[in-house]
Formats: structure tokens, C-alpha cells, sequence
């Protein structure tokens, strides 16, 4: 394979492995964030955060 | 908006895998190498990329739109969604092609599957393990199709029957039970099991011992190394932009139907874009990776560019000889036959389902009974393939269904969302619930993606369509250079009609019952103020 060859290879997969890649960890993060303890959903509504 | 206890995904993975196992198919294994190696070899990823972004995500993005848009109106399938979104009387009636397409595909697409399934079992068993020549396995292959003389089609039915009751089976059991469970294990098996193949063939250094200039370098070459001067053929342009559109499954339906399970704020970008470059992974990643490498190492340049012009041929009498060649090569050709079964199981699952949710949502059928009577149906006219496959039945299934009447349903689809849920609409919709916010510029791809859909359209209309109709009159236009499309001119027998015949009946059967659904619920969507 010629060095054109390898360059088209890479870019591609870089691009798509990339993509996949970004909305993975988005995803993640996403949904690490929307996990709560029970704490968090609990709350005694009487009680002042302050 | 009427709730009526609609099903649900699981979990944003379980329609992230089930969509992304719904795009990738046969196709993304053997269709994709073998038309990136016809079309000019690594310069084929330009027009590829540029269809990707302007065509495949933004169409896949309408979809899952206008899916969760149509779900919120208890509306899971194309009639229904178009319905909710139009909201005219004469919309519903359109959306009959996201009925039709999905299930004459069903139809064929069981019986294909089942091959798959047919010679991961008989690698095995090492039931071909003695054919070594590509003529002789072609032979075999033709054999167990029965369209040799003396052969038994007994084989093949019977992986019929087990593939179609599999199928049968996960839809039945519903969204969760079923196709979001299979999807779930189906997709990381097939990811961790091309990768294993991809090792495979990548290690296999020179495997023909008087042939040492095979290395997997000049394999690669002939799959990436970019003819430039490709790109000024306006067909290899038509050809990405076609991939990229039968790849991702767009205009089947079936991702509308997927997408309407979703709850209204449930996410709707991420996900599709997620399971959009899963397929892409898939496709260029593991896809490009596996048989034209393996088919240059074995047979060399000029037979894998006779071997490419053939992408089924590829899988079914390439590989097979490949794998009797190297040590393991039994258990190898089971993984690759049960990753290419995987591959279209969950496409085929998603197939069944707008019917499946018409019949639930526009009737108030049970899901037992709609994949009940649809079953009973699929079945019985599935043998019009099996047993017609000599004299091209499948073939007619596959260009009316899969290849022509795809794309007049993708160009509905994307008129209707820029027409009628508008633009601006319909990026708030896309947003609704998004864990991602795209940049307001992106909106502009919305406006491109209909021209360049339409200039497929006109293309194929020009080369495909017009000496399919020119011919028969005498006139010599013969440009057919699509794959997979059929140019029947000079080959209409009395089968051939009979099955156009029972297509154009099953559509206006099709009509008939959009019809008497929407005249059932009159009276309730006087009520409401639907579109009647």
C-alpha cells in the first residue's frame, strides 16, 4: 500500500472510530450524571439547605 | 396526547445497539468492500464521508424525529406518523411504502439469513471443508440453493424454518424481552467477533508459499489506495451516496417505528448519531478489513477483481475458501457465518416490526396476535422465494422492494419533514430531550439532503429505470451499472408478472387497511381533531 493508501486508512478510521468514540463518553457522562442517591431525591422539602 | 400504554425501550443502550443492529446487515460486510474496490479504492471514502454527512446522518436524524414525534400520538409506523405530522387526510396513505418496503424485504431477507446460519453449521461439521476452488464452493453453494440439477432444497428449508421461528420468536416476546435483549448480545458478540476475524486476516502473512508477493500490505493496497481520478465519474459519487443510503436503513420505516418507543424526552441526537457511527465502525472499520484483504492474499489481484464484482459471491464462495486454507479455518468460517447471521438477524427483527406496531397501534391488536397473523402471512409467502429462487422471484422482491420503492419512500419522508414539520420545527424536535446541542449553522444540511436525494433519484431514473423500459421497445439505451439492480428487460415470464402481480396487490391491500383503520377510529378523531 502506497503512503496515499495508508493516509485514506487512517483518516477514515480516525474519523469514524472519533465519532463513536465522542458520543460514547458523551453518553456516559450523561448518564453518570443522572444517576442520584437517595439523598438527592429525598429531600426533606422542610429542611433548609442553607 | 393519547397515551394507551405504548411499549418502551429499556435503556437509551438497548435503541442505541437495536438501531445500530438494524443498520448493519450483509451489506456492511460484503456490499461495502466490494464497491469501494470498483470505485476508485481509497479515493471512494470522499464522496463516501460527504454522503455520510449530508445524506445518511441528517435522514437518520428525520427519522428518529418524526419516530418519537409519531410515538407521542401513539402512531408507531409510516402511515400514522405521517398522519400526526401532516395532518391531512390524504398523508396516511402515503406512508403505505413504510408498510410495504420493510415487509417484502422481510420476506427474502429471512431466507438469506438462513444461509448464513446454514454454513456457520457447516463449517462446523466441515461439511465443505473439502471444496478448496471458488468454482467448486460456488457449485456447492448452488447446490444447497437447490438450482443444481439433483439437489435437495431439504437443507435449506430446514435452516429456513429454525431462522424464520427464531425471528418469529423475539418479536414476539416484545421490545425489551425480545429485540432490545437480542440486540444486546448480538451486537458486542458481533463487534468482539470481527475484530477476532480482522486479527485473523491480518495475520496471515503470505499464505499461498510460491506466491510471496501476497503480503497484507499489497492487500490493503487494493482496497485503499485512492484512484483520484475516479472522482470525476459521477457514478462513483452516486454509488457512496447509494452505500451510505442502504447501509444505514433509512427509508425502511423500521427506525421510525424503533424511534417511537422512545419516551417524548428521552434523547434523540446522541443516540441516533451514536448508532449511526456504530454502523460506520462496522462497516469500514471491520467491513473493509476482512474479504478483500483475504481475497487478494489467496487468489491475487486479478481474480479479487473478478471476485469484487460479485459481493455475495464474496462471503459465500471467497471466504469459505479462504477458511478451508488456514489452520482453524473450520472455526474461523463459523465466526464469520454467524457474525454475517447476527448481522441479519437484528436487521430482520426491525423489518417485522412496523407492521407489527400498525397493526397494535391503528387496530388495538395485541402484539401476540399481530406477530401471530403477520407471521402466518410472512411464512407462506416467503416460500414464493425459496422455491422461485431459480427463476428470479427474489430478485423481483429485491429490486421493487429493496431498491426502488426504498428510495420514493426516503424522498417522502424527507419532503414531508421539510414541508410539513418545517425545518426550524424540526431541529427543535431533534433537540427535545437532547443531551448534545448542535450548532444552529447544521440546520442548512436539512435543505441539502432532498437535492441529493433527489439527484439519486433522477440518476437512477435516467440509467436504470428508462432502458428497463426503453429496451423492450427496440430503443439501445443499456447503461446498468448499479448494484443489485436487476434490469429485467427481455426476461418478463409468467412468474416474473405473477410475483409483480402479488406485489402491486399486497400495496393496495396495504392501502385498503390504512383505509378501514382510519374509518374505525373516525369517530375518536373527530374528538380529538386528528386529520380523518
Amino acid at each position: 500500500m502506497n503512503l496515499l493508501g495508508w493516509a485514506m486508512l487512517l483518516v477514515s478510521w480516525t474519523a469514524i472510530l472519533l465519532l463513536v468514540a465522542v458520543c460514547v463518553r458523551k453518553i456516559l457522562i450523561v448518564d453518570r450524571d443522572n444517576i442520584h442517591a437517595p439523598l438527592d431525591i429525598d429531600t426533606d422539602p422542610h429542611s433548609d439547605p442553607k | 396526547m393519547a397515551e394507551r400504554g405504548r411499549e418502551h425501550w429499556g435503556s437509551r443502550i438497548g435503541i442505541i445497539l437495536a438501531v445500530a443492529g438494524s443498520a448493519i446487515g450483509l451489506g456492511n460486510f460484503l456490499r461495502f468492500p466490494a464497491v469501494a474496490c470498483r470505485n476508485g479504492g481509497g479515493a471512494f471514502m470522499i464522496p463516501y464521508f460527504i454522503s455520510f454527512l449530508l445524506l445518511g446522518i441528517p435522514l437518520c436524524w428525520m427519522e428518529w424525529s418524526m419516530g418519537r414525534y409519531g410515538g407521542r400520538y401513539s402512531h408507531g409506523s409510516l402511515p400514522g406518523i405521517l398522519d400526526a405530522v401532516v395532518r391531512k387526510p390524504w398523508a396516511k396513505y402515503l406512508g403505505v411504502l413504510g408498510l410495504f418496503v420493510p415487509a417484502v424485504i422481510f420476506l427474502y431477507y429471512t431466507y438469506i439469513e438462513s444461509w448464513c446460519l446454514a454454513f456457520s453449521v457447516f463449517s462446523l461439521a466441515g461439511t465443505y471443508r473439502n471444496v478448496a476452488e471458488p468454482l467448486a464452493m460456488k457449485t456447492f453453494l448452488q447446490g444447497f440453493q437447490g438450482l443444481t440439477d439433483g439437489s435437495s432444497l431439504g437443507p435449506a428449508y430446514g435452516f429456513f424454518l429454525i431462522t424464520f421461528a427464531v425471528n418469529m420468536m423475539v418479536v414476539y416476546r416484545g421490545l425489551t424481552r425480545g429485540i432490545e435483549f437480542l440486540c444486546k448480545i448480538a451486537i458486542p458478540v458481533l463487534l468482539v467477533g470481527g475484530v477476532l476475524l480482522v486479527i485473523r486476516i491480518w495475520t496471515m502473512d503470505s499464505p499461498v508459499p510460491d506466491m510471496p508477493d501476497r503480503t497484507l500490505n499489497q492487500a490493503l493496497g487494493f482496497m485503499w489506495n485512492p484512484d483520484f481520478g475516479a472522482l470525476r465519474n459521477p457514478t462513483v459519487w452516486i454509488e457512496a451516496a447509494g452505500q451510505i443510503f442502504f447501509t444505514l436503513s433509512v427509508g425502511l420505516g423500521a427506525i421510525m417505528t424503533y424511534a417511537s418507543y422512545l419516551r417524548e424526552q428521552d434523547d434523540v441526537v446522541l443516540s441516533s448519531t451514536t448508532a449511526c457511527g456504530m454502523n460506520e465502525m462496522v462497516e469500514v472499520v471491520i467491513g473493509g478489513s476482512l474479504v478483500i484483504p483475504a481475497a487478494y492474499l489467496f487468489f491475487g489481484l486479478e481474480q479479487t477483481r473478478a471476485m469484487a464484482q460479485s459481493s455475495f459471491d464474496l462471503g459465500f464462495v471467497t471466504m469459505p475458501c479462504i477458511f478451508n486454507g488456514i489452520p482453524w479455518g473450520d472455526v474461523f468460517g463459523f465466526y464469520w457465518f454467524f457474525l454475517l447471521f447476527l448481522a441479519g438477524i437484528t436487521s430482520s427483527i426491525s423489518l417485522m416490526q412496523p407492521l407489527v406496531s400498525f397493526l397494535e397501534d391503528e387496530f388495538g391488536w395485541t402484539r401476540h396476535r399481530a406477530v401471530t397473523v403477520i407471521g402466518i402471512f410472512a411464512f407462506v409467502c416467503s416460500h414464493a422465494c425459496i422455491f422461485g429462487l431459480s427463476m428470479g422471484v427474489l430478485d423481483e422482491f429485491d429490486f421493487w422492494g429493496a431498491t426502488l420503492a426504498i428510495v420514493i419512500c426516503a424522498m417522502i419522508e424527507v419532503l414531508v419533514f421539510i414541508r410539513y414539520m418545517g425545518v426550524a420545527r424540526g431541529w427543535e424536535e431533534l433537540h427535545r430531550g437532547g443531551d448534545i446541542r448542535l450548532p444552529g449553522w447544521l440546520k442548512g444540511v436539512f435543505y441539502v439532503t432532498p437535492v441529493y436525494l433527489g439527484a439519486i433519484l433522477l440518476y437512477w431514473a435516467i440509467f436504470s429505470w428508462v432502458p428497463w423500459i426503453a429496451k423492450p421497445m427496440g430503443w439501445d439505451i443499456s447503461v446498468s451499472w448499479v448494484d443489485g439492480i436487476r434490469v429485467q428487460a427481455g426476461s418478463v415470464n409468467g412468474v416474473i408478472l405473477l410475483v409483480r402481480t402479488f406485489l402491486l396487490a399486497f400495496l393496495v391491500g396495504l392501502l385498503w387497511m390504512i383505509r378501514v383503520a382510519w374509518k374505525r377510529k373516525l369517530p375518536a378523531r373527530q374528538g380529538t381533531g386528528g386529520a380523518a
